[in-house]
């Protein structure tokens, strides 16, 4: 179900304003615009939705737009044109008081440097949005002690923020955004303020939290690994524009064009790519109908030595050798059954190369890749190995 | 030789101030009249009840005082303690008392509308631009030149006195409560605002706590100038250790103009020190 939808938004910083969205809406680009108007453009026509209980990642290098953009949803910055609607209600048209409303019941925003009220205690910056709602004091101070709990910080309930390091300070944040129960969570650069070793524990604590709590998260970051890592849907910013929304997956084997193309190339794809993704098409017999003469024929005409051995219902048997399938050959046998070796690595789709990339390593035999006993696929060597380097081109164009 | 600027007549600006002032005291003179009596009842009042306090208790207060806010430490306590026993002793204790109150009045009205004039400044960047020439004409302005309307307004005193000083004293705490709240982290009022608070709640929850220390700094320079106008003050007749200095100075008493001199640098340490520490004791 459709959470927020962002239709033609624009924000232009500076004089001349009307000038400068008039040419925003002739397309003409950001310099030109500049030039002519002198006017900044920040967000330039951006158009996305985004589902319910979705991790939606708005990627781009600083200075593309991607802070101004978040900033626009909840208006911290004022759009000048467009219209942002959540749950079907148009909050750049609200009036001063709904647009409170929703930003206390609706959405929480975490920020890079934490955001922390250094003259409060941590219980104190966590009920603050609970505080100013004008919760009793007893509800309030229950709530931001469960959230603070939550994020297993309940014993520094009475410290200042400045006792703690940058990765606790940024699960009081969450905590406190989370103390509100909103709908929505705004994250703007929210872990790139933090080591890396934290900053991926931080995701993984931020994929664990959604798993129970679905909540609709915006998430801003300059590190695609990082919008791969945790992004249900990704969108690409440069110069205020978005250039391509899809997931990682997309984005990593289609790019829009040659700028996210050279962001696609330094990521390390064995984090992204997944088993389903590399697996070649699979040659097998059935071991309920074929006979070692079929297996011979059949690798000749594929040229491998190997193949995988499935039942009628194409469930994973084990593989036979061509040795085997000669030696049977010889001695007139009707079926494989016999030669089938059954043990053979299997992996889910959904593996990640980074995983699979050991245990290939070791095996003799390609990798199988099964979903309900079903073969998918097949994992070799080769084709792994060529999916992992940087570029499709490049690859093919050395062997 | 011509010369054609002697040609162009004088411009009437010193009359027209004049008979701006006249329209306004005549016009508003019982206004004025009502302020200069209540006022100076009221001041005299403090006054008395400050020396109807024995000394001896007054001392050991500010002692104790000193000590705890300075953080259990002897150096103010000693130096409160010794300084006031001196003064007590060179006979100008009634003095002291009459130049606090002249400087607690000035300082807490400088407060009074210092504070939200600088919120005002902070939140509006044309009240902003009107207000800041305006103290820094304030603060260029020679100290004396803010007697003349304190007499025509309130005549002579202590009322004039405090008048005076506050058009002095005004600006610092004004212009850093205004500093302190513009440079309150743009993270912190942006995570104020995403949750929703009303401007009050931003203003009393998050900027002023977080400006707190500016704007104690600003006060801490309005309590000093508020002294520092005290001897000026005292050519229109407002009371105190200044009257004191004014009439040495008119005898050429170096010994006794020293003495009051030396009894005010002691009370401005002391009040100095004091409003600091405290501003130190409550920053975060």
């Amino acid at each position: 179900m459709e959470k927020i939808k962002v239709e033609h938004v624009s924000k232009v910083f500076g004089k001349h304003i009307p000038q400068a969205l008039e040419l925003v809406k002739q397309q003409k680009s950001k310099t030109d615009i500049l030039k002519e108007t002198g006017a900044t453009v920040g967000v330039y026509d951006a158009s996305f939705t985004v589902n319910e209980g979705e991790i939606f990642v708005i990627m781009g290098l600083s200075g593309s737009g991607k802070s101004t953009l978040i900033r626009l949803l909840n208006r911290l910055i004022e759009p000048t044109s467009g219209n942002i609607f959540i749950d079907g209600e148009n909050i750049s048209k609200m009036g001063k008081e709904s647009l409170r409303n929703v930003r206390r019941n609706k959405m929480s925003m975490v920020f890079q440097n934490f955001g922390l009220f250094p003259h409060r205690t941590l219980l104190q910056n966590t009920e603050y949005g609970l505080e100013i709602r004008g919760i009793s004091k007893e509800e309030r101070q229950a709530k931001a002690e469960q959230a603070l709990e939550n994020a297993g910080l309940l014993a520094y309930k009475d410290q200042y923020p400045s006792q703690l390091s940058g990765g606790m300070q940024q699960r009081v944040g969450l905590a406190r955004a989370l103390a509100n129960d909103p709908e929505i969570l705004l994250m703007d650069e929210a872990f790139s303020a933090l080591d890396p070793l934290i900053r991926k524990e931080m995701q993984d604590e931020l994929l664990d939290l959604q798993r129970t709590l679905k909540k609709t998260i915006l998430f801003i970051t300059h590190d695609l690994n990082e919008a791969l890592r945790i992004g249900d849907r990704i969108a690409i910013m440069k110069d205020g524009s978005i250039i391509q929304i899809g997931t990682g997956e997309e984005i990593l084997t289609n790019p829009a064009n040659d700028y996210v193309k050279t962001f696609v190339e330094d990521v390390d794809r064995s984090k992204v790519l997944t088993a389903e993704n590399v697996m070649v098409r699979p040659v097998y017999v059935n071991v309920d109908l074929d006979g070692p003469t079929v297996a011979l024929k059949r690798m000749r005409q594929e040229a491998v030595s190997l193949l995988m051995a499935v039942d009628k219902n194409r469930h994973l048997k084990g593989y036979i050798t061509a040795d085997d399938a000669l030696a049977a050959a010889k001695k007139h046998e009707q079926t494989v059954h016999s030669i089938v070796q059954s043990e053979v690595l299997t992996v889910p789709p959904d593996m990640l190369l980074q995983d699979i990339l050991g245990m290939i390593h070791n095996s003799p035999t390609p990798i199988a890749v099964v979903k309900d006993e079903r073969l998918l696929g097949v994992l070799i060597r080769g084709v792994v190995i060529e999916a992992l380097s940087t570029s499709d081109e490049e690859a093919t164009t050395h062997v | 030789m011509y010369n054609f600027l002697d040609n162009i007549p004088a411009i009437p600006l010193a009359p027209w101030v004049e008979s701006a002032m006249d329209w306004l005291t005549s016009n508003f003179s019982v206004f004025f009249d009502s302020i200069q009596k209540n006022g100076k009842l009221l001041m005299n009042q403090v006054t008395d009840l400050l020396v109807s306090i024995p000394a001896i208790v007054l001392i050991l207060l500010v002692v104790i005082f000193a000590f705890f806010v300075t953080g259990k430490k002897f150096g103010l306590a000693t130096f409160s303690l010794l300084g006031l026993l001196f003064i007590y002793n060179q006979g100008l204790w009634t003095h002291l008392m009459e130049t606090t109150t002249l400087v607690l009045f000035s300082s807490i009205i400088s407060i009074i509308i210092g504070i939200p004039l600088g919120i005002l400044m902070s939140k509006s960047t044309i009240a902003e631009n009107i207000i800041k020439p305006i103290l820094d004409f304030m603060q260029t302005m020679p100290g004396f030149v803010y007697l003349i309307p304190a007499v025509a307004f309130f005549g002579i005193g202590i009322v004039p006195g405090v008048f005076a000083s506050v058009i002095f004293a005004l600006p610092p705490t004004v212009r850093m409560t205004n500093l302190g709240i513009r440079q309150v982290p743009k993270e912190l009022v942006e995570a104020a605002d995403s949750y929703g608070s009303t401007a009050s709640q931003k203003l009393f929850k998050v900027e002023i706590p977080l400006a707190k220390s500016t704007i104690m700094a600003g006060i801490n320079q309005t309590v000093m100038l508020s002294l520092s106008m005290v001897v000026i003050a005292s050519m229109i007749g407002a009371p105190g250790l200044g009257r004191e200095v004014l009439t040495a100075l008119q005898r050429t008493q170096v010994g006794n103009g020293f003495v009051a001199g030396l009894s005010l640098v002691i009370f401005a340490i002391i009040i100095d020190r004091l409003t600091q520490s405290f501003n130190k004791k409550k920053a975060v």
